[in-house]
């Protein structure tokens, strides 16, 4: 280490910093210019095709005239069904793996084994809500189906995220509850959760905008593509954002084309609203918690 | 009713459930922070309303005129003339409820044996094995042909030699284990340039129907070419490389007319008309519905069936696939007859 400090070694000292620097630099613009590109290639094509129109029409097998009526009310269906599935049962298993689980082995295995959920390839999720749901349980190719796959597919993320925001309530505030006699139950609900609502709050909604996104496991449940009414309950067929892209953008005929860009574009700003929501929501109850 | 006080005038917050004095619930806090607690009655009546909104816009329902459900799936080819015909099909009968899905012939048929589908899209045969499981679940089927297909072997724009090539030519280049590098191992007198092969995937139809007809037997094909299940990604390919073939469903060379060349084979060059005669041989392919009998007996779904094959001519060359004559068509329809429906 000595002989790095030598007045020799120096300037190659500062010359590896300042490639390094560059290096992350580079690293930057080029995931930025790559994402840029992107956008404004969706937008150029997307934006000409967005009217309101698109947003009440089915689809159709003229470009200009279809729409993404039933892919947006088939989402919306989708996502809702997915957070009441996945919220209650993701933020309990939480709560019960930080709070009461304590340090056994079961418990250890038990969390590795969720941490390893979440690397999961999402097509398998897919695999596992056709023989589950779809043939087992027999809901058939419903809203219901999609909304169980997903709630799967995404629950690691929430139970990781709830998991890691319950640890970061300093164990003080719980003992300060303890010591005025209120019951582990009372702790949990009245002094930890309002404490890492931020935090939990932030992670289900981070992972309900990865699930408005898949498309794999859907396709492998079998939802459908071509439907021209909104699903009117949860056993009801669907469609939803993603398989409606996926299928424009297969298309021989360059107007489906512009209209997947389009698509495109509402999904985005479907998870660019969710996002913000994330961030706000983090940054409102941080300085609420101060106060 | 409704007991909550709210603030008569700025921003209002809706907080999370949290607990203030013996009240848990949501709360409201205006601008001044004052805080009053949403009830439990208008929380109830706001997702009771938010459940009507999402509910209540189903389409319109027709009274008088049919109901019922047809559920169709398979191919992703003939996927876009199914498409058509239920868009149309919707129209004159909105209290049918068509679902069309996008497995593949293979998954679709998966469904279809098992009674799960009423008609499955196929752009081959049924296979062996899939009349048997069938036959061992008690699925009845009929078979119609309700449009062509031609696959086309497409070169780049500025390939001025290979204009046309044989089968056997075609099976040289394309059977397992070939050992065409070159154009000029093709043919003598074509240049020495290496050839960059384009091609659909293994589970595409596509790929099934070509090796069958060029290589002698079906998922027999050389795999050091670039696969992708999406058709445009093959175009694109083709378009940007000097030395590109490849080959996909006559619709994405009908498309890009103005950016690819198209193969002739055996000397006949794809088109409308000789698809449809057959004269484009053998690379043209008849594309299917197939339709359970049981299902057949529901009036919606033979009211479905006889509308697609009166419509089939027209709405598949909208969308870039050849009609049968008319008179198949009307084989196709006696078919139907025989079945001894109505």
């Amino acid at each position: 280490m000595n002989a790095n400090l030598s007045a020799g070694q120096s300037s190659t000292r500062k010359v590896k910093d300042r490639l390094f620097q560059a290096l992350c630099i580079g690293a930057i613009i080029f995931s930025l210019g790559a994402l840029a590109g992107l956008l404004l290639d969706v937008v150029i094509s997307g934006l000409p095709s967005l009217s309101w129109h698109f947003f009440t029409n089915f689809a159709s097998r003229f470009p200009e005239k279809a729409g993404i009526k039933a892919a947006i009310y088939g989402t919306l269906w989708m996502m809702s069904l997915t957070a009441s599935f996945c919220i209650p049962i993701g933020i309990a298993t939480a709560i019960y793996l930080e709070e009461y689980a304590g340090d056994s082995r079961l418990a250890r295995i038990i969390k590795l084994n969720i941490a390893n959920l979440a690397g999961v390839p999402s097509i398998v999720y897919g695999f596992l809500g056709l023989a589950i749901f779809v043939r087992m349980l027999q809901f058939d190719r419903s809203v219901l189906s999609g909304a169980l796959t997903m709630a799967l597919l995404v629950m690691p993320i929430v139970i990781v995220s709830a998991q890691e925001a319950i640890r970061a309530v300093p164990l003080s505030l719980r003992e300060g509850s303890y010591a005025l006699g209120a019951t582990r139950w009372q702790t949990t609900r009245r002094v930890v959760l309002p404490a890492a609502v931020s935090g939990i709050a932030t992670g289900v909604i981070l992972a309900l905008s990865r699930a408005i996104g898949e498309t794999a496991p859907l396709i492998m449940i079998g939802a459908l593509t071509f439907i021209a009414f909104v699903p009117d309950g949860p056993m009801a067929p669907f469609t939803a954002l993603p398989i409606q892209i996926f299928n424009w953008i297969s298309r021989p005929q360059a107007g489906f084309h512009d209209i997947a860009a389009a698509a495109v574009l509402v999904l985005l700003l479907f998870i660019f609203i969710m996002n913000a929501a994330a961030s706000i929501l983090r940054h409102r109850y941080d300085r609420r918690w101060q106060d | 009713m409704f007991t909550s006080r709210l603030p008569t005038y700025g921003p209002v917050w809706v907080s999370w459930p949290r607990s203030k004095g013996k009240y848990t619930g949501f709360w409201l806090r205006n601008h001044r922070n004052k805080y009053s607690i949403l009830s439990k009655s208008l929380v109830t009546a706001a997702l009771i309303l938010l459940t009507i909104l999402l509910s209540g816009c189903g389409g319109p329902i027709d009274e008088n005129g049919l109901k019922g459900k047809v559920k169709i799936d398979g191919s992703s080819t003939v996927f876009p003339i199914t498409e058509a015909v239920s868009e149309e099909f919707q129209l004159e009968h909105p209290g049918v409820r068509v679902t069309v899905g996008l497995s593949g012939t293979g998954g679709g048929f998966k469904k279809f044996t098992s009674g799960e589908t009423d008609i499955n899209n196929a752009s081959r045969p049924m296979k062996e094995e899939e009349v048997e499981q069938a036959e061992e679940n008690g699925i009845e089927f009929i078979e119609l042909t309700v449009a062509f297909d031609g696959l086309s072997v497409a070169v780049n724009k500025d390939n001025d030699f290979a204009k046309n090539m044989t089968s056997a030519e075609l099976k040289k280049v394309w059977n397992r284990g070939s050992k065409i590098k070159t154009w000029k191992d093709i043919r003598r007198g074509w240049p020495n340039r290496k050839i960059k092969l384009f091609g659909p995937g293994t589970d595409s139809g596509t790929f099934d129907y070509f090796t069958e007809v060029i290589n002698g037997k079906e998922d027999v094909s050389r795999n050091d070419y670039t696969a992708s299940e999406d058709d445009n990604t093959l175009v694109l390919g083709i378009m940007n490389e000097r030395d590109a073939m490849g080959y996909f469903g006559y619709a994405y060379y009908s498309e890009n007319k103005e950016n690819l060349n198209v193969i002739s084979v055996n000397g006949v060059k794809p088109d409308n008309e000789t698809i449809r005669s057959g004269e484009y041989e053998p690379l043209s392919r008849p594309l299917f519905i197939y339709v359970n009998k049981e299902s057949l007996e529901r009036e919606e779904l033979r009211a479905f069936v006889d509308f697609y094959l009166e419509n089939a001519a027209f709405l598949s060359e909208q969308v870039g696939y050849v009609a049968l004559d008319k008179e198949d068509y009307v084989e196709e329809v006696n078919k139907l007859e025989g079945l001894g429906g109505d």
